[in-house]
C-alpha cells in the first residue's frame, strides 16, 4: 500500500529555529556540485521511463552529454579554480571504468565525490532490496578502491526511488541526502539507523532546470542565482543556511553560457567574510556534530514529531 | 450525433444559466471617485504522494511514478519556509491576505496557521487536499462529504471559515449551492466582474470576488516563464490601472495569488517586496481581506 506522506522528516517551519552558525562565524554554507554522468548509448528499457525520449539512439541526447565529458568538465574545473572552489561531484559510478582521466583531474584538485547511481539512464524503480544493495555496495567500493575516497552522499540516478532507499544509504553510513528539497538548512531524516542529514541541493538553481525545463538565457541564470544567493546570506544571519549550486557541464559550460555563469561567481566568492566554502561532506558532517541533536529536541519540543521512519510511520497528512 | 444536438434551449437574452444575473459594466451607474480593494491569495496545498488525478491531475501534482519525492518536498518547502518569506513581506507592507488552507493540512502546519492567525490574516477553507478535486462527476453525497470533512477538520482546530476556495479552483454545477448549505458567505474560484458579484444559490447568495488568473504566479512564473521582474511589473500595473478606473467609475476589486512554493522562493523574495511596497504606495488602494471586502460591499 503506497503511502501519501513518505514521512522521511517532520514537518518543522522556518521561523524560531535553533540558530545555527557554520565555521569561523560564517552565515551561509556554500557547496557547488558539479554532475559528471554517463547516459548510455544503447541503455535497455524501464517499464516506468523511458531513457532517452525519442528512443534510442538518441544523436543529439547523447552527443550533448558526451561533449561535457569530452570539453565541458575541464572549463568548469579550470573556471572553479579561478575562484578556488572546490567541488562535490555527482559521479556517475561507471564513469569511474569510462573516462578515468576525469576522475584523476577531480582528484588532483581535491574534490569529494557522491554516489549518484552507476549510469543516469538506471533508475531504481523496481528494484529489490537486494538489487538497491548491491548498487550501494558497488559504489561505494569503486570508488574506494580508484580514488581511496569513502563516499558520503547520495543522489538518486535521474532522481528516481524506492521506499527503501533512504533507508539503505543510511544503514550504509552515507552522511547525507540530495534526494529531498524541503528546505534551506539541512535536517535529520527518519531511517531505522544511521544518522543521515537531508542536505540542501536544488532543483530551483539546477542548471538542467534552469536551462531546461524553465528557458532561462545564460544571463538570467547569473541574475537568479545573485538573488537566490543575496537572499539566504540576509537569512542567514539568523541562522545559518545552506546554498548548493548543482551543474551539468553539458549546459554551464557551452561557450556561450560560461562566462555569464562566471559572473554570479564573482559576486558569491566576494563574500567570502561571510560564507563557508565547503563541500558536501564537510557541511553535513559539521551539521552532524553540532546541530543534529539540537534539531531533534527542537522538533520534540514544538510537538511536531509524528514518530516512526520513512514509509513505515503513522501515515499522516 | 443526438436528434436534440441542433436545439438551443438556452439561447436567449444574458448568460446561458441562472447562477448570476448578467449586468454589463456600461449600463451600471458611475460610483466614483471609489478606491480599489485588492485581496492577495497565499493557498495552503497538501500534494499526496499519491494523486488519484480524478477528474485530472491538480497542477501541482506528483509528476514522476512513485514516490516522487522531488515534488512532494518541493511543494513542502513552500509550507515550511517560502510561507514565512511571504509572511515577512506583507508584515513589511502592513498587509493582511487571505490563506485558503486544505484541511488535512491543519494537523501538520499547526504552529504556521497559529503564526497566520495572530498576524490578523484570513483563515479561508480550501476543501480536503489537492487530490479531492470538486467536479461534476461526484455524487451530491460524495461533493457534500468533501465539504463537510473539511469544516470538520477546521472546526477541530476552532476555526470557522466563512471563506472557500475550491481545490484547484475547480467546480461541480452545484458546487455554490452546497457551500451556501454549510455557511460560506464568500468564495473565490470565480473571476467573472471587477466587483463582487452576488450569486444566486439554493440558499440565499454566495459572494464572488474576482480572483485574476492570469495574475496568478504559478501561471506566470511557472507556466508561461515570466521573470520575476515581468510578473511584478504587472501586478502594479494592474492595481495602477483599477485605481484609476476606481477614481471615475466607482469601487474596484481585484485579486492575485502567491503561491509558497513559486513565490516564496529565495531569487523571487526582491521582486515580492518590491511588488507590495508598490501597492502600498499607491492612493486609493487598500490591500484588505475576502471577508472585509464582502462586508463592505454589502453595506453600501
Amino acid at each position: 500500500m503506497p503511502f501519501a506522506d513518505p514521512n522521511l522528516y517532520d514537518y518543522w517551519p522556518y521561523e524560531d529555529r535553533p540558530k545555527i552558525v557554520w565555521p569561523g562565524g560564517k552565515k551561509l554554507a556554500f557547496w557547488i556540485a558539479p554532475n559528471i554522468e554517463y547516459y548510455e548509448f544503447q541503455p535497455p528499457a524501464n517499464a516506468q521511463r523511458q531513457p532517452w525520449p525519442r528512443g534510442n539512439p538518441d544523436i543529439i541526447g547523447f552527443s550533448q552529454r558526451d561533449y561535457g565529458n569530452r570539453v565541458g568538465h575541464l572549463r568548469l574545473m579550470e573556471l572553479l579554480d579561478k575562484y578556488n572552489l572546490r567541488g562535490s561531484v555527482s559521479l556517475n559510478i561507471a564513469l569511474l571504468d569510462h573516462h578515468p582521466e576525469i576522475i584523476e583531474d577531480c582528484v588532483k584538485r581535491n574534490w569529494e565525490f557522491f554516489s549518484h547511481g552507476i549510469y543516469n539512464t538506471r533508475y531504481s524503480y523496481g528494484m529489490t532490496e537486494a538489487e538497491e544493495r548491491a548498487v550501494l555496495e558497488g559504489c561505494i567500493s569503486s570508488v574506494e578502491k580508484q580514488t581511496g575516497q569513502r563516499i558520503r552522499g547520495y543522489l538518486a540516478p535521474a532522481l528516481t526511488h524506492t521506499e527503501d532507499t533512504i533507508d539503505l544509504i543510511a544503514e550504509y553510513d552515507f552522511w547525507y541526502s540530495c534526494d529531498l528539497f524541503q528546505d534551506d538548512q539541512p535536517q535529520p531524516l527518519k531511517t531505522k539507523t544511521g544518522k543521515l542529514v537531508s542536505l540542501p541541493y536544488s532543483l530551483e538553481v539546477n542548471d538542467v532546470i534552469t536551462y531546461g525545463s524553465l528557458s532561462q538565457s545564460a544571463s538570467r541564470y547569473a541574475d537568479v542565482l545573485k538573488r537566490h544567493f543575496d537572499q539566504l546570506l540576509e537569512e542567514g544571519e539568523k541562522s545559518g543556511t545552506v546554498m548548493c549550486i548543482p551543474l551539468h557541464a553539458y549546459l554551464v559550460s557551452q561557450p556561450h553560457r560560461i562566462r555569464p555563469f562566471e559572473e554570479a561567481l564573482k559576486h558569491i566568492t566576494a563574500h567570502s567574510d561571510d560564507v563557508w566554502f565547503a563541500t558536501g561532506a564537510e557541511i553535513a558532517g559539521y551539521y552532524r556534530d553540532n546541530y543534529w541533536d539540537r534539531t531533534v529536541a527542537d522538533i520534540e519540543r514544538r510537538g511536531l514529531s509524528t514518530g516512526g521512519t520513512g514509509f513505515s510511520g503513522q501515515v499522516t497528512a | 450525433m443526438s436528434s436534440s444536438y441542433p436545439d438551443y434551449p438556452l439561447r436567449r437574452y444574458g448568460n446561458d444559466h441562472d447562477r448570476y444575473d448578467w449586468s454589463y459594466s456600461a449600463l451600471r451607474p458611475k460610483d466614483g471617485p471609489g478606491k480599489l480593494d485588492v485581496f492577495i491569495v497565499v493557498p495552503l496545498e497538501f500534494f499526496p504522494l499519491t494523486p488519484s488525478g480524478k477528474p485530472f491531475k491538480h497542477p501541482g501534482a506528483m509528476v514522476t511514478p512513485y514516490p516522487d519525492l522531488r515534488h512532494f518536498s518541493t511543494r513542502d518547502y513552500g509550507n515550511r519556509v517560502g510561507v514565512f518569506r511571504i509572511l515577512d513581506a506583507l508584515k513589511a507592507a502592513g498587509m493582511r491576505a487571505v490563506f485558503p488552507v486544505n484541511g488535512m493540512l491543519l494537523d501538520r502546519c499547526q504552529p504556521l496557521i497559529e503564526r497566520i492567525a495572530e498576524a490578523g490574516h484570513e483563515i479561508a477553507a480550501h476543501g480536503v487536499s489537492t487530490d479531492h478535486i470538486h467536479y461534476d462527476g461526484l455524487s451530491e453525497a460524495d461533493e457534500a462529504g468533501y465539504i463537510e470533512q473539511t469544516l470538520e477538520l477546521f472546526a477541530k482546530k476552532g476555526l470557522q471559515p466563512k471563506t472557500w476556495m475550491s481545490p484547484a479552483r475547480n467546480e461541480s454545477y452545484r458546487t455554490p449551492d452546497l457551500l451556501t448549505k454549510f455557511g460560506f458567505e464568500t468564495c473565490l474560484d470565480w473571476e467573472m466582474d471587477q466587483v463582487p458579484v452576488a450569486m444566486n444559490t439554493e440558499n440565499g447568495p454566495l459572494t464572488c470576488l474576482p480572483n485574476h488568473f492570469e495574475l496568478n504566479d504559478f501561471n506566470l512564473l511557472f507556466t508561461k516563464r515570466q521573470s520575476e521582474d515581468e510578473w511584478s511589473d504587472q501586478l502594479v500595473e494592474s492595481a495602477k490601472y483599477l485605481a484609476d478606473e476606481a477614481e471615475a467609475y466607482g469601487p474596484r476589486v481585484m485579486g492575485f495569488t502567491l503561491t509558497p512554493y513559486i513565490a516564496g522562493l529565495p531569487f523571487r523574495i526582491h521582486a515580492l517586496r518590491k511588488t507590495l511596497a508598490a501597492i502600498e504606495k499607491l492612493n486609493k488602494v487598500r490591500v484588505s481581506t475576502p471577508s472585509l471586502i464582502r462586508s463592505d460591499w454589502l453595506q453600501k
